[in-house]
């Protein structure tokens, strides 16, 4: 019988997936308020992408697959005296939506509790069940 | 098998709350993975095929048990976890599972007391 994921496998690595999520956040929140003088070279927020990982049915933990630049694209802003401005005055903001960062961000402290309330409900049960003879 | 003459059917109801656990902590982890198919074991029907003798093995009444959660309201992403029902259950389970550890536990000591003839 091959062993599958236990639930400290599948505990842990969510919460590093997590920790890839809040690190994401946290860059995307570093450089929100970066300018660029053109618009490709502007910052655009970072964000990974969450998928099923699974060795046996049922049991299944998650990874990041990829780490992708998200849809929202950088805003024109004209502010002549930036010394990255163009030759029209306008500079580009980074495309960082900071309110819907801060959303993910919270959303990730809440899942990453989660998961170490798993862990620890599961510690608890195997110690007690190691314990079974006292 | 499954109904042990020692246990009961509490060796059985053990496997299947710890399988349990680790389904419910990988709806847990998913929480936020789109596409992600929240699972259940039916505890009832596992218990039941397990104990008389209707699947082969613990292992094979607990797959024959398997299915997928309906969600209260279906998300856009297609993920079908909603943390609420999710935590609920978990926590459900654990003390479930620690109910059959003290069922157990009992067992253990009265065989012991029997063997030390105390």
């Amino acid at each position: 019988m091959s062993s599958p994921m236990s639930v400290f496998d599948i505990a842990g690595q969510a919460m590093s997936s997590q920790i890839v999520r809040l690190n994401a956040i946290a860059s995307n929140m570093a450089n929100a308020g970066t300018v660029s003088t053109t618009k490709e070279g502007a910052f655009r927020a970072l964000k990974p992408v969450f998928t099923e990982v699974s060795d046996a049915p049922g049991v299944a933990t998650v990874k990041v697959s990829q780490v992708v630049q998200s849809a929202t694209e950088p805003t024109r802003r004209h502010d002549p005296s930036n010394p990255l401005a163009d030759k029209n005055g306008d500079v580009w903001d980074a495309g960082v939506d900071s309110a819907a960062e801060l959303v993910d961000m919270i959303e990730t402290q809440r899942q990453y509790q989660n998961n170490v309330q798993v862990m620890q409900t599961a510690k608890t049960l195997t110690l007690d069940t190691l314990r079974i003879e006292k | 098998m499954a109904n042990d003459a020692l246990f009961g059917i509490h060796g059985a109801a053990l496997q299947i709350r710890s399988q349990r656990l680790s389904m419910l902590a990988s709806n847990i982890a998913n929480a936020s993975t789109p596409g992600y198919k929240a699972r259940d074991i039916d505890f009832a029907k596992a218990l039941d095929d397990a104990t008389n003798g209707r699947a082969a093995s613990t292992t094979s009444a607990i797959s024959g048990a398997m299915g997928y959660r309906v969600p209260v309201e279906a998300s856009l992403d297609g993920n079908t976890v909603e943390l609420p029902v999710e935590q609920t259950q978990f926590a459900e389970n654990a003390v479930a599972y620690r109910s059959t550890l003290s069922f157990l536990q009992g067992d253990v000591s009265s065989l012991m007391q029997a063997l030390k003839g105390e």
